[in-house]
């Protein structure tokens, strides 16, 4: 839940899927990973991964806010 | 509290009916409910509905009395339970909860939705409303998404595999063909299973439940007064009704649904029994991994099994403890709205040993658990033989 817009900074891939079948709202991102950040803190939020696929125990970084939804991608 | 019997069971077909509407369904369901009790809509006190998301699907509201005037019946009570895919789980629990308390003593109860006249993104979108619309739906979840990381979390933690989901569609579809109001009356191989079309990784089309139409009904009365409608009552012994987080991430642990298993150890603990003493369950298998948490959540096996046990055969109708002999959500069909009666109305007809070429030996305690979006509200139901 992102109830804040505050930078929530890195954290680690809790889960994620890649969603091929969207809801109306989203046909056309497709394919797109969703995932479940946990946070250092451990706060957890859902947010995109983009570019390069991240798995489970992955560190991603946090990108920027698109509509209110967070964007990582896999840290280096 | 008074016990509470079920005294009559009616289900339409599930399936996609193109001619058919949701006021019609659901009278249907209803008026088989009734004439399998001996029954009267003039007996009826009140009318429970459980509907997911008609105002949504088909842009009706005020449903409860819609279905109950479509039956002829006025002048009572007439409510609409929504509690996502639980939804007539909790119409159920409430009614046989007003019985037991002797606030009335003759109640129908229906669950209907009607899914099919829509697109599946529009209801891929709708179905998504019972998830967290300001934090998981709007990054892009989907409930196929949502049990998809439920997945992926649950072979990281477990060692769960793709196989281990694609037995449970096997096995269901095995039943689902020999039921005559499933909606997808197919077998299915493993091979197929394994190849499916991804929906959301690692979940492929055969890990998902169907969109469906569809209507089921029982109508309930004190146990004392059962004879009145048949001459087999079928108990009562245990339900309750729990609720938990509603977005995935605010959940501790999402390998586990904290409701399924708050909801039946209250259960077991009316009933008196032990999960083990179960001889056979209707699970709410919205996705392939929601069996198999469920069978670990409920006690049937231990946490980190329910993917091996399912894949050795002990949930088979031969099995140890036979799961979803209906077909299940994904055979059987998934009309989000009348699934919780339906899974009655489906451990009913075993315990009555009415289940033709699916019926099991060991019949006379079952088990129905209903879920409602990713594990917010679950409604545990132990039903037993008179």
């Amino acid at each position: 839940m992102n109830s804040t817009l505050n930078n929530p900074g890195s954290g680690v891939v809790y889960t994620e899927t890649v969603v091929y079948s969207p809801p109306e709202a989203y046909v056309n991102d497709v394919p797109y990973q969703l995932a479940i950040v946990e946070l250092e803190g451990g706060r957890r939020l859902t947010g995109r991964i983009q570019g390069e696929r991240a798995h489970i125990g992955d560190h991603v970084s946090f990108i920027e806010f698109r509509n209110q939804v967070p964007f990582f991608r896999k840290s280096a | 509290m008074r016990q509470v019997a079920v005294v009559g069971i009616g289900k339409t077909a599930f399936g996609a009916f193109p001619d058919r509407d949701l006021r019609s369904l659901a009278v249907e369901a209803g008026q088989k409910a009734l004439e399998n009790a001996h029954a009267t809509t003039s007996q009826v006190e009140a009318f429970y509905l459980g509907n997911f998301a008609g105002p949504s699907f088909v842009g009706q509201n005020h449903l409860a009395p819609y279905v109950a005037a479509g039956m002829g019946m006025t002048g009572i009570p007439a409510t609409r339970f929504e509690a996502a895919c639980a939804s007539s789980g909790a119409a159920f629990f409430h009614a046989v909860s007003a019985v037991a308390a002797g606030l009335y003593d003759v109640i129908l109860v229906t669950g209907v939705e009607k899914m099919t006249s829509q697109s599946t993104p529009k209801v891929t979108e709708i179905l998504a409303g019972a998830g967290d619309l300001c934090g998981e739906v709007r990054a892009g979840a989907t409930f196929p998404a949502l049990f998809a990381m439920i997945a992926r979390r649950h072979m990281y933690q477990y060692g769960t595999t793709r196989e281990h989901l694609a037995a449970v569609a096997v096995k269901n579809h095995q039943n689902g063909a020999k039921n005559p109001l499933a909606h997808m009356r197919k077998v299915i191989t493993m091979e197929q299973a394994l190849s499916g079309k991804p929906i959301s990784e690692p979940l492929t089309v055969y890990d998902c439940s169907l969109i469906s139409d569809g209507a089921a009904a029982v109508l309930i009365a004190p146990f004392e007064r059962a004879s009145e409608f048949t001459d087999k009552p079928i108990r009562v012994l245990g339900i309750s009704q729990t609720s938990d987080n509603v977005a995935l991430d605010e959940k501790a642990d999402i390998t586990t649904f904290r409701a399924v298993q708050t909801s039946a150890e209250k259960a077991y603990k009316m009933a008196g029994v032990k999960p083990t003493d179960i001889q056979f369950a209707e699970v709410h298998d919205c996705f392939t991994i929601a069996e198999i948490v469920a069978i670990e959540d409920l006690g049937f096996v231990k946490k980190g099994e329910g993917g091996p046990y399912t894949l050795a055969g002990g949930t088979c109708i031969q099995g140890e403890r036979p799961v979803n002999t209906s077909g299940g959500l994904k055979s059987k069909g998934h009309p989000v709205g009348a699934t919780g009666v339906g899974q009655i109305c489906d451990v009913a007809q075993q315990i009555r040993g009415e289940a033709g070429e699916r019926q099991v030996q060991r019949n006379s305690l079952g088990l129905a658990q209903n879920l409602g979006g990713s594990g917010a509200t679950s409604v545990v139901t132990i039903l037993g033989a008179a």
